[in-house]
């Protein structure tokens, strides 16, 4: 009888692996499509991208000749929130993928070592945090959105940002967590529709 | 179909047991109570670790295939034998998903729990694991 069962063990663990292991391959991905949305959108909710905030001169004068990089990054980081926002686990799923992309084709050499160090460190965890996001339910995609988040915000303060982010802030989700959106209106990505105008802004940067 | 069973008998595996317990193992660096890394072991170590006590089963292809594999897998997502490997940023992002995985109940992997009943975690256990790598991250500078 214990035969039995181990060797129905072993099939069910094969029957398993065999399926864990093909699912991952299993969808193809259409990424690319129009990830700039909320960049360009940005334009229409009263833009002043030229102005901006004098503390961060470092980041402003050599902010025309790299932000190509981080700002392709942040497009993608932007679609992701909007899908969350907008409960869309598939979409999520596709924006997290070019997000990974974004995160290893990023080009660090033309920082200084210390802030490579450091951008390395957060690309490296950002990455497994969008690889994620690219194969898990909508739960655990917000649950890797929040340390996400928190990537994209140290990076942000070491890039500085071509167009004005608003870090927003909802108390309740896991005892507090942040996000950037391109929008000052607030709207949730880690509640969606459940609590979509919960949080604050927290602050701008520009 | 059977001779094929047969002759993949004889194809090996690399084994994943190393003896040595390096300094930037997880229990060695954090020195948890013993009844926490005792659980860690338990539950945790034969596939997020250099040292897998493998079940007698894994003496049979394509078995042990698949454990590797997966074992291979297991240890890119997290490796508790190079824990102190990693930097303050990347550590919070695994104790993060460690809480959740076993809040949600996804690890210890039902298909590994199935086969090793004694891997299975209480709700006592659950509430303490959870409770102490909680405090590891909070801890974090």
């Amino acid at each position: 009888m214990k035969n039995v069962k181990m060797t129905l063990g072993i099939l069910v663990i094969t029957l398993v692996t065999l399926t864990v292991t093909s699912c991952n391959n299993g969808k193809k991905d259409h990424y690319g499509e129009n990830y700039h949305s909320e960049m360009t959108n940005h334009g229409d909710h009263g833009d002043n991208s030229g102005m901006v905030n004098e503390s961060k001169d470092d980041n402003m004068m050599i902010k025309g000749e790299k932000n190509q990089e981080h700002s392709k990054v942040m497009a993608s980081y932007l679609e992701l929130k909007n899908a969350l926002v907008a409960d869309d686990n598939e979409k999520a799923q596709n924006a997290g993928k070019t997000l990974m992309k974004d995160l290893q084709s990023f080009d660090t050499s033309k920082y200084s070592a210390e802030q490579q160090k450091e951008l390395k460190d957060i690309l490296m965890d950002a990455t497994e945090n969008a690889e994620h996001i690219s194969k898990s339910p909508i739960k655990h995609q917000r649950e890797h959105f929040k340390v996400l988040s928190k990537d994209m915000i140290d990076m942000v303060a070491i890039t500085g940002t071509s167009t004005t982010l608003y870090q927003q802030f909802c108390p309740m989700y896991d005892e507090g967590s942040s996000w950037l959106s391109a929008n000052k209106e607030v709207k949730n990505p880690y509640y969606g529709s459940k609590m979509l105008k919960c949080g604050r802004v927290e602050k701008e940067i520009n | 179909m059977i001779v094929a069973f047969v002759a993949i008998q004889f194809i090996p595996t690399e084994r994943n047991q190393s003896d040595m317990v390096p300094k930037t193992d997880f229990v060695v660096a954090n020195n948890p109570p013993a009844e926490i890394s005792a659980l860690l072991k338990e539950s945790c170590y034969d596939c997020h670790s250099n040292h897998t006590d493998y079940p007698w089963y894994n003496k049979i292809q394509p078995v042990a295939w698949f454990l590797e594999h997966h074992i291979k897998e297991a240890k890119a997502e997290l490796n508790f034998s190079e824990w102190n490997d990693l930097s303050v940023r990347r550590k919070n992002s695994k104790l993060r998903s460690i809480i959740n995985q076993i809040k949600d109940d996804e690890m210890p992997l039902w298909s590994y729990t199935l086969m090793h009943r004694h891997a299975v975690l209480s709700e006592a256990e659950k509430e303490s694991i959870i409770a102490y790598i909680t405090e590891v991250k909070d801890r974090l500078p």
